[in-house]
């Protein structure tokens, strides 16, 4: 099982364990609805690696790999 | 619209960005609105007016799209500000209309709680219902206006379905404040703030009656400018902050999880959607459009489209303007008795007002193409697959067409930078945007590159290879500039790189029109104000003094600018250029493209316009210094072609970043760091060359 949001195979989704607090450029993520508990997959990768969009709540959106390896993820 | 009478009730219409605000605001208020910005922060401020069923009049303002009222740019802090009462311009509103995607419902809940928690009347709208059909989502609207106790309107502001409903709903004015509990708060922190409040209040930084949420959004935002809040109590509150960070680690992600829990126990009662998520035209869209290699095709099908009616489709309307305006200053001149006066309208005000005016058509094609892209989705898939390639340079995705728009005119670029919501990046953009060669500097690149190689001597392809490297020249020099700004000047940490992924919509050609409409008026007023001025300083510049006989050279020698040129040529004589190229440079202030004229008139062609550039360009060949050594050798030649790639020449683009960035002070340093690596680079190019003996 990958550790972090960053390192999650297309295709394939997760539960969130745990964030880091107190991080600034975690405190947007989390009101999109990345919070603790809270499933997430992965629906694509651009072509070079980076952005990764996810699903969360429905909602889609992309974000960079150095965020998404902060968000430490367990099996769903 | 402060002629209203002020019992007029005010209505804020808010929500996430995408949701429909503005579809939903134009079709309440028809073309009955009106454009400004916010004082001191360039963000869009759209009022308008509607009557309600009883015939009773409303004000409705269509407010900034925001994810959280913790803002984090300046839209958000524009709307937070507004709904806590804080803008002396703009009263706090006496009703909320709080607009939902519905097809993202549980993420849109979380803004929506947050205004829920300022207890203003407030009427929800779940907008987009076709969308949430095509995703088979249900909501119970009846059940969720039951345990909010508000009005709650389903809506499809394409269609106009549930606009009765919504207008029925404007028009009750005894909507309860809503039933949603605040937020709980940890008793320590819940103390904290309220310690905070009394301190704030005693201060004065905040009226005596507000809540604990003013306390809680001037503690929890990251984002300083916080309008009304003076400067002295900034540090106070840093402070505040600093001290609940160290007695209570997390308290702010901690409110976070506690609001989505609360917004989960309610989705649970009125939200039903599919486990699997439903195959939706986004879905199947999507696995084309962001395809490693036919994303990546059709992406520059797309650029292609916009470069070819960019660049081929509005010459037949620029020709148009520049006939019209010919053919004014034509009728002028037979109207008017020969003199200065008719002399300043002729040869000053047309031509130069008409070679601003003249990229209107580009700007209006690009804007509407941008307002395509905005309205169909298409833009966060274009900067989510340019975002690696711009993360290199430390910007993201969403700065990649503002740039590209660059190229045909930096204003429309740096105007088109409004969709950048974080402010360094944005920043960056603007500074970066004019190094893109625009279409303004092609003239001038085709005389030069003429005078370097002449047809005929060597081929076509080597002017184009030359034309191509210029182009690249500018590129890698943007790219160069913004890492270094990013590197080295700005401040402030990276924000990090979130997009939404809206699905795919139909456009809605009014709204886009309208939004067309309304930014080529602004850029209109400045060619009227600004760009007209300057205009006249030119022409009065090479107009006076007046030397006694008609010759047009001696004339241009004679006059300020003649001097100015002479006065400049110490300066310039290092990167090998004589006193008329100064004069040149100077004229090139007004625009770049004026190079040409005023060449023309220093050397006294006959014809110096673009379709002809053959008798300028031979004059240009066969001029030679006072002790017989060519002026245009190949050197000086490639030093004013790297000077006219960097040089911040064009007082229309200094105006609009003035006028985007809010200060002079960017303006201003724009110009002086173009100008000065245009300066530094053709110095040693000329002078490394000459010692070389080129
Ligand atoms: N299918 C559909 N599209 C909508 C609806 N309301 C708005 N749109 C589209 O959604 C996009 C965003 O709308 P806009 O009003 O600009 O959103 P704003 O950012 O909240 O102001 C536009 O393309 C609209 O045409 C709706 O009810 N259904
Ligand atoms: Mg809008």
């Amino acid at each position: 099982m990958p550790a972090t949001l960053a390192e999650l195979p297309v295709g394939s989704s997760a539960i969130v364990q745990a964030m880091p607090t107190g991080r600034s450029c975690l405190t947007r993520l989390r009101e999109m609805g990345i919070v603790p508990g809270t499933r997430v997959s992965v629906t694509r990768r651009a072509p070079l690696g980076e952005p990764i969009e996810i699903c969360v709540r429905g909602s889609h959106l992309s974000m960079r790999n150095h965020e998404a390896a902060f968000i430490a993820i367990s099996a769903a | 619209m402060s002629a209203a009478a002020p019992e007029t009730p005010l209505i804020a219409i808010v929500g996430n960005p995408n949701s429909g605000k503005t579809t939903l605001f134009n079709l309440l208020t028809g073309l009955k609105q009106k454009v400004a910005n916010y004082p001191g922060v360039t963000v869009e401020k759209k009022i308008g007016e509607c009557y309600s069923q009883h015939g009773k009049k409303l004000r409705l303002i269509d407010l900034p799209g925001a994810y959280s009222l913790n803002a984090r740019s300046p839209d958000e802090a524009v709307l937070r500000d507004v709904l806590l009462g804080r803008r002396p311009e703009t009263p706090r509103p006496d009703r909320v209309v709080c607009v939902l995607d519905s097809a993202n419902f549980e993420r849109n809940l979380y803004m929506a709680g947050q205004v829920l928690e300022l207890g203003l009347p407030t009427i929800l709208v779940l907008n987009m219902v076709d969308v949430a059909e095509q995703r088979e989502w249900r909501i119970d609207a009846i059940k969720l206006s039951e345990i909010l106790g508000i009005p709650v309107v389903k809506t499809n502001a394409i269609s106009g379905q549930g606009l009765i409903e919504l207008k029925l709903a404007l028009s009750r004015e005894d909507i309860s404040p809503p039933k949603w509990q605040n937020a709980a708060l940890p008793e320590g922190v819940k103390a904290a703030l309220e310690h905070s409040r009394d301190e704030m209040r005693q201060a004065g930084v905040i009226h005596t009656r507000s809540s604990l949420l003013e306390p809680l959004y001037l503690l929890s935002d990251h984002d300083p400018t916080h309008y009304g809040i003076a400067d002295t109590q900034i540090a106070r509150i840093h402070e505040l902050r600093s001290r609940m960070e160290t007695d209570f680690p997390g308290w702010e992600d901690a409110l976070v999880a506690e609001r989505y829990r609360r917004i989960e126990e309610l989705c649970a009662q009125v939200l039903k959607r599919p486990d699997q998520e439903i195959e939706t035209i986004t879905t199947k869209l999507d696995r084309i459009l962001l395809h490693p290699v036919l994303g990546f095709v059709n992406l520059l099908l797309v650029l292609g489209l916009l470069f070819f009616l960019i660049f081929k489709v509005a010459e037949g309307p620029m020709g148009w303007i520049e006939a019209g305006f010919g053919q004014f200053g034509a009728w002028v001149e037979g109207l008017m008795s020969p003199g200065d006066f008719r002399d300043l309208i002729v040869n000053g005000v047309v031509p130069g007002v008409s070679g601003v005016v003249i990229f209107l058509p580009q700007i209006l094609i690009l804007f509407f193409f941008i307002g395509i892209m905005e309205d169909t989705g298409y833009m966060s898939r274009l900067a989510f697959i340019m975002d690696w390639a711009m993360s290199k340079v430390g910007l993201n995705g969403k700065s990649f067409l503002p740039f590209l728009s660059s190229y045909a005119c930096a204003i429309p670029g740096v105007m088109a930078a409004r969709t950048i919501d974080s402010p360094k990046d944005r920043l960056i953009t603007i500074l970066i945007a004019p190094l893109a060669s625009c279409s303004a500097r092609l003239p001038v690149y085709s005389l030069l590159i003429g005078v370097l190689f002449p047809v005929g001597e060597v081929g076509a392809f080597v002017q184009a290879g030359i034309m191509l490297g210029l182009y690249s020249l500018g590129t890698l020099g943007a790219f160069f500039f913004a890492w270094v700004f990013n590197k080295f000047v700005m401040k402030g940490s990276a924000s990090p790189m979130i997009l939404e992924m809206p699905s795919y919509k139909m456009p809605a050609l009014k709204s886009i029109l309208l939004q067309v409409w309304q930014r080529a008026r602004m850029f209109l007023v400045r060619a009227g104000t600004i760009i007209l001025g300057i205009s006249i300083l030119i022409w009065a510049a090479s107009t006076y003094p007046k030397t006694a006989g008609d010759d047009s050279a001696k004339q241009m020698e004679h006059s300020f600018a003649g001097r100015a040129g002479k006065l400049i040529e110490p300066a310039i004589a290092p990167l090998g250029y004589d006193w008329k190229i100064g004069i040149g440079l100077i004229g090139s202030f007004a625009a770049r493209e004026v190079f040409n004229s005023t060449m023309s008139v220093v050397y006294a062609v006959e014809s110096g316009d673009d379709d002809n550039l053959a008798p300028l360009r031979d004059k240009l060949a066969a001029e030679r210094r006072p002790d017989g050594r060519l002026v245009y050798t190949p050197l000086v030649c490639i030093s004013l072609l790297v000077f006219y790639v960097f040089a911040m020449q064009c007082v229309s683009t200094i105006a609009i970043v003035k006028r985007e960035t809010g200060s002079w002070k960017w303006a201003m340093f724009q110009l002086g760091y173009m100008t000065g690596t245009a300066y530094l680079l053709s110095l040693l190019i000329f002078q490394i060359g000459s010692a070389l003996g080129y």
